[in-house]
């Protein structure tokens, strides 16, 4: 038994699809990874598959439940640490656990045993007692994971799970997921749109895009397709010379975003100096040069033409967020 | 159904009544104003057949008016829940909906009670008629009933609005005319043809006539009267707030 297999799922927000048709299969064990921009549609599936935002159309099973017919039963089987805040400011660190341990059936004993357990597992024994307000934002965190997986659930969600947070912060909270997935045995399904998170932690990504997976497979792999190096080169009006090097054959690929030319080039240290010197030939200046192996930004690029950070500045995408964020 | 989730849910609004100290004080000092400046102003000029004091008259109905209130407001716990992304963190849990309704009712109508409780003995100390024993029994049954019913309501209306900032308005324009038509303040009997049947149509009538019967000794319907209707009002709100409750999403 697979442990999330999802069915042409998709949910409408008044006519904007925010997941089309996914079809999604999770083997038990698994720590996969949803890989995509802001507004991809990631914690919309999500929310889907925790049985708190019915699909429009399609179906999911999790844990061997269906999530429109058994939700009560998804519901037990899971753990999930949302995108955003889900703490009670007002309890303590401690009282928020013994809420979860209570409406997840947890007896008194076990309840206790647990929460000393997380709370040390994430460094928090010293804060339990103090109200939640006072603590800094990776310290929610850190509380919200330890809060997710007390009850022992079989499938974990994590929406964006290091999101905002400073890179000590996020190194810790990568520790505690892959001891998660290792040692507990727990199926992860990952979101986020850190290249980085994906690649290091997640056996599989699959990356996501306008509410459609593109490509999915193991990180290597879909680097690999890529075939040689990254060269990126700044030059004015890249346009004119992507022509150019098109016909060249040690050029597999070319994409241009901004001002900026991505090329994918067989032996890329070698073939940065006869790249520059054919655009000083045309009176070209190239202001940076950039030349390392491929990462899933680069697949992403390949896949959509155009990189995963730079949407976050868009003004479009801010619209899309704020519309995401009071559909919610 | 789940006996531990409802109480949990109970817990948590007591731990939050008893941490948020100003709220408490609040909620007595503004009923006790309204007790102390309309029963020594109107006082000293009204005369209420049957009643010795106006204050005599008045002290059920703005206990009543505590409770009306604070049982209706109690539904902006909802709204905050869902604004710190708390709700979440219930709806995703695997027990019912209605299981959350309940816990929430309870939270609502025990810290309403209690509110009811201290202004109604606030009300002894400043001189107004107080029950026996078994009045003021009975006056615990009207406090429940009638906070049952309108945390009921204020959960209903949470489940539908998304702005804690707009909560208190909407219910302001909806709890102000139901207190000010429920002869808490003045005698229905009294009132022109026009304002007593709206008075009768309101449910909050039933509990200030109920409360005023149990604590004072005299009221307008008969005490059972009073009891059925408004236990069919509350039950009416506990089914509509746990049916839009059942279909809300986080």
């Amino acid at each position: 038994m697979r442990a999330i297999v999802t069915n042409g799922i998709t949910r409408e927000f008044n006519g904007l699809t925010a997941v089309d048709h996914v079809d999604l299969q999770i083997e038990k064990g698994e720590l996969f990874g949803l890989l995509g921009p802001n507004g991809a549609g990631k914690t919309t599936l999500i929310h889907m598959l925790c049985t708190i935002l019915p699909p429009t159309e399609g179906t999911a099973k999790v844990a061997g439940f269906d999530v429109g017919k058994k939700p009560d039963s998804v519901r037990a089987s899971i753990g999930i640490v949302f995108q955003d805040p889900s703490l009670d400011n007002r309890l303590t660190g401690k009282e928020n656990l013994d809420f979860h341990g209570r409406v997840y059936g947890m007896s008194k004993t076990r309840r206790e045993k647990r929460i000393d357990e997380v709370l040390k597992l994430v460094g928090l024994e010293d804060r339990a007692n103090a109200l939640v307000q006072t603590y800094s934002s990776g310290m929610r965190r850190r509380l919200e994971i330890a809060r997710s997986f007390m009850h022992h659930p079989k499938i974990m969600f994590l929406d964006e799970p290091t999101l905002g947070l400073d890179p000590q912060t996020r190194r810790k909270i990568w520790e505690y997921i892959q001891m998660l997935n290792k040692q507990e045995k727990i199926t992860i399904l990952l979101t986020t749109h850190y290249m980085d998170e994906a690649d290091y932690l997640c056996g599989r990504v699959g990356i996501i895009d306008h509410g459609r997976i593109i490509v999915l497979d193991k990180p290597k792999k879909l680097k690999d397709q890529l075939e040689g190096d990254i060269v990126s080169l700044e030059v004015p009006q890249p346009k004119k010379y992507a022509e150019i090097f098109r016909g060249r054959k040690y050029v597999k690929e070319v994409k241009i975003v901004g001002d900026y030319l991505y090329l994918t080039v067989t032996g890329g240290e070698k073939a940065v100096p006869k790249l520059i010197d054919i655009i000083a030939r045309r009176g070209g200046k190239v202001r940076s040069v950039g030349c390392r192996s491929p990462t899933l930004e680069d697949v992403f690029i390949r896949y959509t033409g155009r990189g995963i950070r730079e949407e976050e500045g868009g003004i479009k995408e801010q619209m899309r967020a704020h519309v995401r964020a009071h559909m919610r | 159904m789940s006996a531990q989730a409802i109480y949990v849910l109970w817990l948590r609004d007591m731990k939050w009544f008893l941490r948020a100290k100003a709220r408490i004080i609040s909620t007595i000092v503004m009923p006790f104003l309204w007790l102390a400046i309309l029963g020594m102003g109107l006082g000293a000029v009204t005369q209420i057949p049957g009643f010795g004091n106006y204050i005599d008259f008045l002290a059920p109905g703005i206990v009543g008016m505590a409770i009306l209130f604070s049982a209706t407001m109690s539904g902006v716990s909802v709204l905050w829940d869902k604004q710190f992304g708390f709700l979440k963190e219930i709806l995703v849990a695997p027990v019912s909906r209605i299981s959350i309704m309940l816990g929430k009712t309870f939270g609502g109508t025990t810290t309403s009670i209690i509110q009811g409780v201290m202004l109604l003995l606030v009300a002894g100390l400043i001189g107004a008629k107080m029950p026996g024993p078994a009045g003021f029994l009975l006056a615990l049954l009207f406090m429940i009933v009638l906070a049952i019913g309108f945390v009921g309501l204020g959960l209903a209306i949470a489940s539908r609005i998304e702005d804690p900032v707009a909560f208190p308005l909407v219910i302001n324009f909806l709890i102000m005319p139901l207190f000010f038509l429920s002869g808490a303040i003045f005698p229905i009997s009294m009132a022109p043809e026009w304002l007593r049947s709206i008075s009768y149509i309101n449910p909050v009538t039933y509990g200030v006539d109920g409360l005023r019967g149990v604590i004072s000794g005299i009221s307008e319907f008969p005490i059972w009267l009073d009891l059925v209707i408004l236990g069919i009002f509350s039950l009416a709100m506990v089914l509509l707030g746990a049916y839009l409750f059942k279909r809300m999403s986080a």
